[in-house]
């Protein structure tokens, strides 16, 4: 059987990078004595699959992965132990049996996620929150886009679900996944563009709040978070 | 939540700011208001190989298992960091606390290899304590050193308050509660040292005098204080069964160079090799109760959540209860996906066998290390793995599959001539010979045959500790004869052979067997900006070379000289049980190109029965 796990990244883990929370969660896997399955071969790895990768420096509310047992456990249980192998700045939330079904796991039902992000040491000018209510009247919001390869001018806005300033913070909810991704820092460097300022001098906090899975269709998306997907 | 001593500015600035944020798995946090000594364990080198050594995992389990004690770890940042660091006046901070540990109680920095000396003095610099131990006062905390290169430690002998020599396990305790003692008592650091000096295996350098012969040789070493004992001796663990070691060791968030269970299985050598130094300052032999080590197994690998378990020590092949104990690896762990990695075991039915079931044979190489390449030289450094024994197991291996093998020489030995030199093409083409040996239908395809050379280095406490060493320009030479030879073999298709470089063989020479004056070019290369020198990438030869002209040290003094039977040696003043008498009989030996037994064959008097334990006492009680 296949289950979801649902984890937090905090404090000083937001360092560790992607592949190294993967060989921390196999590690753990262990110490918690969940029974999860392996592939076969001389050298055997565990069937586990992460979803969207965090960056570096993010922290985050709703990290997701997906694992398969070889047999069926008490799910809740199986959440407490995992906490007493943890390490601070890591907290496992939740973990929910899932469809077998190839096309429900790991990276390809993921569509959007939620971020709040901060600017740091006072970068906006006083007052920036009206200005910022404006940023989504925009007809377009072009950005360059740098790859390892090139760098193209695109059009974020249709990729923005969601744009709201809360507080110090603007929240947003934008296309994430292997078919569109749009990363937060691309739309505060936007932001501090259309405010005027200079993205050299700013720095940002981000914090990823959900992830979420397209349960309608293109056109008329529904999200629904990934612990929630039946 | 720990706030850490860099900002995110910096830590997202760096490569791999993991190295510098703690929190690890079994990493031991305490209240630093509740203990009463402070003790920064160092290993001078980047994280990802400091963590891989199993000393620094032992000590810091054993310290952290006191409740008035919090050991924490510390490594060199990195020089990306280094750079910020000295930009920004950071002081260099300890992993768990993250607190400056120039306001720790000890400094205790592990000296693993000779070419790390700049990473200590960078350490101490950007911890921001004095280098010179004479300008650190009250208020700094004691330096100590320990690890294998503090049976010679007088190139660093300035730099350090006390050497720990020989094994950590037996007297940090008891230096530990003479601190707190005078800690209490309000007295000066001298008094401390007094007291320290008391202790069995504590070398404090600057209670002893150097004076010299004109020629450079020592004339006398003395001591100055009346607490310093003219000798020091070498530390050990007689029971390694009942002695400390980690059931939770710290797991690295990025990958470690040993990213895996380590279980000691005996500490020593019974084989007697005389280029070896750990063969000699680890004697006598000691093993550890297989039932101990089956239970550390389990506990370990549930501990750390590891997916791969190795067995450490000199020799493998030489536990007596190694049978069992594979046995028990295999059928208890390799269903649960465990890989088992059995390093140094000699190649015979019984290894190849397990290697069989614990590898694929089509990825994985055999390996032997004859050192030499003829029998004649074999026998002079007492390497008792003849040319048969390597054929058979060879032969044995490709019959079961395998194609790749690797072979390791050592070039420089004493009494070494081109014929020498040139044998290790010829056994390099035999090995090939006996895979072609096997009809076409049955093997699969070709061989490889890869031979690796590096250059030998007469350590101190070994017969060999007498010998000449050569210039870069001769070492370079010896690989190029064998890299010759190599070409004009019959499967030279088949052959591969590789040399290291010449330039670090000097500088370790110079520093595995140096004395007082030694230190000067020491600082002297890292004010010139030395560091991470076992680093290929950052090593800088110039430097070295622009460092003994500025001190007017001479390398040819340190390694093409001859030293006499009777010279005073920098590290006469350590006794390591292994005697000088037994070493300049062995010296004589490998002149004579005899073969002494190992322990368990015959004992060869060697004095380290004094201790009265391990391979000495084996049987006889
Ligand atoms: S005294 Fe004999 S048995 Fe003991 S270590 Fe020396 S040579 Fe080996």
């Amino acid at each position: 059987m296949k289950a979801r796990i649902k984890f937090r990244k905090y404090g000083c883990m937001k360092f560790i990078g992607h592949l190294d929370v993967m060989r921390f969660f196999q590690k753990a896997m262990r110490r918690a004595d969940i029974p999860i399955a392996f592939t076969g071969g001389f050298s055997p790895h565990m069937i586990m699959s992460f979803a969207n990768p965090l960056g570096v420096g993010v922290t985050s509310d709703g990290e997701y992965f997906d694992i398969e047992l070889v047999e069926e456990i008490d799910m809740k249980a199986a959440v407490e132990r995992m906490n007493q192998v943890m390490v601070e700045g890591i907290d496992v939330v939740n973990m929910v049996p899932i469809s077998d079904d190839k096309k429900q796991t790991g990276m390809s039902i993921v569509a959007a996620a939620d971020y709040l992000s901060t600017v740091k040491y006072n970068g906006f000018p006083e007052g920036w929150q009206d200005k910022a209510k404006d940023f989504m009247n925009q007809p377009e919001i072009h950005i360059v886009k740098k790859t390892k390869k090139s760098e193209k001018e695109v059009d974020i806005k249709p990729m923005i679900y969601k744009f709201e300033v809360r507080g110090d913070s603007v929240y947003m909810q934008v296309a994430t996944g292997s078919v569109e991704n749009l990363k937060p820092e691309l739309v505060m460097q936007a932001l501090g563009q259309f405010l005027g300022l200079d993205n050299e001098s700013l720095s940002f906090a981000h914090h990823r709040l959900e992830v979420y899975a397209n349960v309608g269709s293109d056109e008329e998306k529904q999200f629904v978070s990934l612990d929630q997907v039946s | 939540m720990r706030k850490l001593a860099l900002s995110d500015e910096i830590l997202m600035k760096v490569d791999k700011p993991a190295r510098y944020i703690g929190n690890e798995v079994n990493s031991v946090m305490k209240n630093k208001d509740e203990v009463d000594i402070r003790f920064a364990f160092v290993f001078p080198d980047v994280y990802e190989i400091g963590m891989s050594h199993l000393g620094i995992q032992i000590l810091y389990d054993m310290l952290n298992r006191r409740e008035d004690i919090w050991c924490e770890r510390v490594y060199s940042p990195w020089t990306d960091l280094d750079k910020i660091m000295r930009e920004e006046q950071i002081p260099l901070f300890a992993l768990e606390s993250q607190d400056p540990i120039k306001d720790f109680d000890f400094i205790g920095i592990t000296i693993q290899y000779e070419m790390c000396y700049t990473n200590i003095l960078q350490v101490l610099d950007l911890a921001q304590v004095p280098l010179f131990a004479k300008d650190r006062t009250e208020e700094h905390p004691i330096v100590i050193g320990g690890g294998p290169c503090t049976y010679n430690p007088e190139p660093l002998a300035d730099f350090f308050d006390i050497f720990y020599i020989g094994e950590g396990e037996t007297v940090y305790f008891e230096l530990m509660d003479r601190y707190k003692e005078w800690k209490a008592s309000g007295k000066t650091k001298k008094e401390f040292l007094e007291m320290a000096a008391g202790i069995p295996g504590l070398y404090v350098p600057a209670f002893y005098d150097v004076t010299y012969h004109e020629d450079g040789t020592i004339a006398s070493f003395e001591p100055n204080n009346e607490h310093a004992k003219k000798v020091i001796e070498k530390q050990m663990v007689l029971d390694m069964t009942n002695t400390y070691y980690p059931e939770k060791p710290v797991v690295p968030f990025i990958k470690a160079t040993q990213d895996r269970v380590v279980l000691e299985i005996q500490r020593g050598c019974i084989r007697g090799c005389r280029f070896c130094q750990a063969g000699m300052l680890y004697r006598p032999t000691r093993e550890k109760d297989v039932e101990v080590l089956k239970d550390y197994a389990y506990k370990m690998l549930k501990s750390t959540g590891h997916e791969e378990i190795s067995l450490s020590s000199l020799s493998s092949s030489d536990y007596s209860e190694l049978e069992e104990l594979v046995t028990f690896l295999i059928e208890e762990f390799k269903d649960k996906a465990i890989n088992i990695s059995l390093p140094s075991l000699r190649i015979d039915a019984f290894s190849l066998d397990v290697m069989s079931k614990v590898q694929d044979i089509r990825k994985s190489s055999l390996t032997f290390a004859p050192e030499a390449g003829s029998q004649r030289l074999r026998n002079v450094i007492n390497k008792g793995l003849t040319e048969e024994m390597i054929l058979e197991g060879a032969g044995q291996a490709f019959e079961g599959g395998w194609t790749r093998v690797k072979l390791y020489f050592m070039l420089g030995l004493p009494t070494e001539t081109e014929e020498d030199m040139k044998a290790i093409a010829h056994l390099a083409d035999k090995i090939a010979r006996r895979y072609y040996e096997i009809p076409k239908d049955q093997r699969n395809g070709k061989c490889q045959i890869v031979a690796s050379s590096s250059f030998f280095i007469p350590k101190p406490f070994t017969p060999f500790q007498w010998a000449t060493m050569l210039n870069k320009e001769d070492y370079i030479e010896r690989a190029k004869i064998v890299n010759h030879e190599m070409k004009a073999q019959l499967n030279h298709k088949s052959l591969k052979y590789n040399w290291h470089e010449a330039d670090i063989t000097v500088l370790e020479g110079v520093f595995a067997r140096g004395d007082r004056n030694t230190g000067k070019v020491l600082l002297e290369a890292y004010r010139l900006g030395a560091l991470y020198d076992s680093w290929g990438e950052h090593f800088n030869n110039e430097i070295w070379m622009q460092a003994f002209e500025n001190t007017g040290v001479d390398i040819a003094f340190y390694n093409l000289r001859q030293r006499d039977l009777e010279e005073i040696l920098p590290w006469d003043f350590i006794n390591i049980g292994v005697s000088k008498k037994f070493l300049q009989r062995e010296w004589q030996n490998a002149l004579d190109e005899k073969v002494t037994p190992n322990c368990r064959a015959k004992c060869a008097g060697c004095g380290a029965a004094i201790y009265g334990g391990g391979v000495c006492i084996e049987g006889k009680n």
